[in-house]
């Protein structure tokens, strides 16, 4: 159905070509999922399928890429509107109209079919997708979820034979992330389409993919085979493949399915080795409110990590005579638009504390963080701080308004009085090889991130807020941010972090809040509240339920 | 939207008919009974969407026009005549060029009536276009334009669908200045913001009109080339015949010819919009239907306005009540019933659809 033949991409001003030799055929009716590290060119494969590359972003494609026998070369992305459905990362700005229905008929409109047959689809999509009770919304008003609903059922109403993705699930809460997959999955099932997709969370969607298309490192050729193979052998793999790989199962799990049934033996083990350590995990079942081992003062050391990571800290002052606690929120409640964005809110954060801040969209995780830093004022409780607050907000770029890092840093210093070279200093051990005169804009995602962590912790918060911080980062620069805020969490940092992302709360967090609705529906040690939710659970304590691991890190600490 | 909603044209007409009738007369009787006229349809029949909610933001539009009529009319004076002094204020002594310029001195009863009854009228008409914004979508209406027209249509409705985007973007620069304990206000915070919010605006469209590229916007039928080329010349000389007609018409020898050559250029060049329109493979998905309904919408506000101008053609002293001498305004019996047949819509037209109100700040920009 998509073939590439030997096709290149260079854009214009690069040396080196993005993506070269490649080379694959997607057959009819299959999900492809495209897996790789940032930077790898994803996003323009899944392009050049659509004709977007090169006909619209510039460029020059070698080879020949063909979508049910037409030649994007001689076909432009209009003229494949009828065979390729395309979304993008950021469903808003995808949309061309202001209400569901008109979103859905859009493209039908442009494409020129019959009214009748117009409102027919309309009417079977909005079935398919369950948008039924939205067909008149505003789409501003809808959820992340619903958009990205609306944004694939948009490019369906033409009835696409192919359907390209690109993160559809990325920015979404697994509750509306499996809403979306669920679609995905019914419609390869029932309509036949071939789905090609890209994305960074693979614990959530590498189960769904018939064959993975493996781009391992820029410039190299992808390779496509089954699922198990390419985990195999694939730099960024999710947790599952992790402790497959630990436990050398052949072929290795996908599923938390398949690997629980391989997990009789890998828990029998576990079991042994927790009762003879008289500290061990099997105590914690009986004494839900202890803590984990990983609230001792020094955090476990995760693995790839160089000594000289830590060295920066040892610089740092630490605290002394910390604070009885960093901040301390009493019966809260904030009203935003005549709506209680949080009600009743009590949260004890101390120092050397990570809290994952989790619920669905609009949860008011963001509302708690942008009131414990003071930009939204509390209409009723209090809120009371024991130092300094900094919040790293869900757009990193948005702290930075510098052209070079130099001059971000010479600006943060000044902002937060700091002697000059502060934030120069924490900006070079935390991101050694950049330089001076860097852009900004021309960072990777992680990359920029760090730079704003940087630029927060130039006025030495005692209170650190991170925002979704793992939006579109792969999984060799989340390992980077979480070894980070481990650091500063052991050198008395307190991190509140708001997420979606449940391995990087299980990786993290002492303790996990859950919000919905505004409030605090539940509030313990990451081990009890994660493993008690089926949608929060991470897919290590899923497989080894009921004994409560979370992580592939823990469990290889323990066998070691 | 609801198939069974009326076309916004019609909403459109009415509110202009009902702005208009408020031009033919200053009584303040009439005037507050087509105010009350208009909130009473907008109170029954506007749906529950964000753009329904203009109604109260042009009320109160309304009343700062009243109000700096007023102003004004104490601050300059005016040339009516009055004998009621309420209150003299201080005049200010202007030179000799500015004459005919007052500043202060005498306030009188009569000229603060006058004042309110002109403002009241640039009220009323203020007040009905906002029930027009308030009871048709914007974007409905901008969907019923010709094809001709459509891709005017779709950069509005882009446009319209983007200024709340940048509103968002500009409070969240803001917010995050703040975090980094700047000040978010004055000019150089403003510039400072104002950068990145273009920078993201641009990328944004430039993400929209790939995915408007890639969902076939432009695509175009295969016309034979003698169309084309039958097209072209139409429109071209069609514009030509305009240019020239109007020459013709403004000049003072070309009396006899400019008026066939324009009508002539006119029908040429509509016969190009129309033939140009075959290239366009669009169809409209559920069109806004004129039907009955609509008529009598439209109809009724038409009927109002017409009574009106009748009216204040057979009777101008009842919609003109004087001020000078001071009298109270009467209800003319007749015009005030002809301004309640506005009233019709709100017993005729659909129920308005409430899509499940669901607040927006709830959801996290995610």
């Amino acid at each position: 159905m998509i073939r590439f033949e030997n096709v290149s991409v260079t854009y214009d001003g690069a040396a080196e070509p993005t993506v070269q030799g490649v080379d694959f055929e997607v057959p009819e009716g299959e999900l492809v999922l495209l897996v790789g590290p940032s930077g790898v060119g994803k996003s323009t494969v899944l392009g050049a399928v659509s004709g977007l590359v090169p006909h619209f972003t510039g460029g020059t494609l070698r080879g020949r890429v063909t979508v049910a026998g037409r030649d994007t070369r001689t076909h432009k992305p209009r003229e494949l509107a009828d065979v390729v459905g395309t979304v993008g990362q950021d469903p808003l700005s995808h949309f061309v109209t202001d209400t569901v229905e008109d979103e859905l008929a859009y493209g039908m409109e442009s494409l020129g079919l019959a009214p009748d047959v117009m409102r027919r689809r309309v009417e079977e999509t909005l079935d398919l997708l369950g948008l039924t009770d939205l067909r008149s919304r505003s789409i501003a008003t809808l959820s992340g979820g619903q958009q990205q609903r609306v944004a694939i059922g948009s490019v369906l109403t033409p009835h696409p034979s192919v359907l390209v993705l690109d993160e559809p699930t990325s920015a979404l809460d697994p509750a509306a992330a499996e809403e979306v997959l669920a679609v995905l999955q019914r419609l390869v099932h029932d309509l036949g389409t071939t789905v090609l997709m890209a994305e960074h969370r693979l614990e959530r969607v590498v189960q769904y993919a018939d064959q993975v298309v493996l781009l391992s490192s820029p410039g190299t050729a992808p390779i496509l085979g089954t699922p198990a193979e390419m985990m195999a052998v694939s730099p960024v793999y999710p947790p599952v493949v992790a402790l497959g790989r630990l436990a050398d199962w052949t072929p290795l799990p996908l599923t938390v399915r398949d690997a629980r049934r391989r997990a009789a033996d890998l828990r029998e083990q576990l079991r042994q080795r927790d009762s003879i350590a008289p500290q061990g995990r099997g105590e914690l079942r009986d004494q839900p409110q202890r803590t984990r081992t990983r609230q001792q003062p020094t955090p476990p050391k995760p693995l790839g990590e160089k000594p000289t990571d830590r060295r920066w800290f040892k610089r740092r002052r630490t605290p002394t005579q910390p604070p009885a606690y960093a901040a301390e929120v009493q019966a809260l409640a904030v009203t935003r638009d005549r709506t209680q964005a949080l009600r009743h809110v009590d949260l004890t954060v101390t120092p050397g504390e990570t809290i994952a801040l989790m619920g669905r969209n609009g949860a008011g995780k963001s509302t708690l963080l942008n009131t414990l830093v003071g930009l939204v004022k509390p209409s009723a409780g209090a809120v009371t701080l024991g130092g300094a607050v900094g919040l790293v907000p869900q757009e990193p770029r948005d702290l930075l308004y510098a052209d070079t890092v130099a001059a971000e840093c010479t600006a943060a210093d000044a902002d937060a009085s700091a002697a000059p070279g502060t934030c120069r200093t924490l900006v070079s051990e935390l991101l050694p090889d950049i330089s001076d005169d860097t852009h900004p804009r021309d960072l990777s995602e992680g990359q920029r991130l760090t730079l704003a962590l940087a630029v927060v912790l130039t006025a030495r918060p005692s209170l650190l807020l991170l925002d979704e911080p793992t939006r579109g980062l792969d999984y060799a620069a989340k390992a980077r941010l979480v070894t980070l805020l481990r650091d500063l969490a052991a050198q008395g940092h307190a991190i509140v972090l708001a997420t979606h992302d449940v391995e990087l709360a299980a990786e993290l967090a002492h303790r996990v809040v859950l919000l919905a609705e505004g409030e605090v529906i539940a509030d313990g040690p990451a081990a009890d509240v994660v493993v008690a939710s089926p949608s929060f659970a991470p897919q290590v304590a899923k497989i080894l339920a009921p004994q409560k691991w979370l992580t592939v890190a823990e469990v290889r600490e323990a066998l070691a | 939207m609801a198939g069974a909603q009326l076309h916004p044209g019609a909403w459109w007409l009415w509110s202009l008919s009902l702005g208009t009738a408020a031009t033919r007369t200053t009584n303040p009787l009439l005037l507050t009974l087509l105010i009350a006229t208009s909130a009473y349809v907008v109170a029954t029949c506007r749906p529950d969407a964000p753009w329904a909610r203009s109604y109260t933001a042009f009320v109160k539009l309304g009343l700062a026009v009243l109000l700096i009529r007023l102003v004004f009319a104490v601050a300059l004076g005016s040339p009516v005549p009055g004998t009621h002094v309420i209150v003299t204020l201080p005049e200010l002594p202007l030179p000799h060029w500015a004459q005919g310029i007052r500043l202060g001195g005498k306030v009188t009863a009569e000229t603060l009536l006058f004042a309110l009854y002109d403002g009241l009228r640039l009220a009323t008409l203020l007040i009905c276009v906002g029930a027009a914004n308030s009871l048709a979508n914007p974007t409905r209406l901008l969907k019923s334009l010709p094809g001709a027209l459509y891709e005017m249509g779709v950069a509005v409705v882009v446009a319209l669908t983007y200024a709340p985007h940048l509103i968002a973007d500009v409070q969240r620069l803001r917010a995050a200045r703040r975090l980094r304990g700047r000040p978010d206000k004055g000019i150089r915070g403003l510039l400072h913001v104002g950068l990145p919010v273009l920078e993201g605006a641009l990328e944004r469209s430039v993400a929209l009109a790939a995915a408007m590229d890639a969902r076939g916007y432009g695509r175009t039928a295969d016309v034979p080339p003698r169309v084309r080329r039958t097209t072209a010349a139409l429109t071209l000389g069609g514009l030509l015949g305009v240019c020239a007609g109007t020459y013709g018409l403004l000049t003072a020898e070309g009396g006899t010819y400019g008026l066939p050559v324009l009508l002539c250029g006119v029908v040429a060049a509509l016969a190009g919009l129309r033939l140009g329109g075959r290239r366009s493979l669009r169809t409209r998905y559920r069109p806004d239907r004129w039907d009955a309904r609509a008529w009598l919408v439209a109809g009724s506000g038409a009927a109002v306005a017409a009574l009106l101008a009748l009216a204040a053609a057979r009777d101008p002293a009842a919609l003109h009540p004087g001020v000078v001498p001071l009298v109270a305004p009467a209800l003319p019996l007749w015009p005030a019933a002809a301004v309640l047949l506005g009233l019709l819509p709100a017993f005729i037209s659909p129920a308005p659809r409430n899509p499940t109100p669901l607040n927006p700040a709830l959801k996290e920009p995610s």
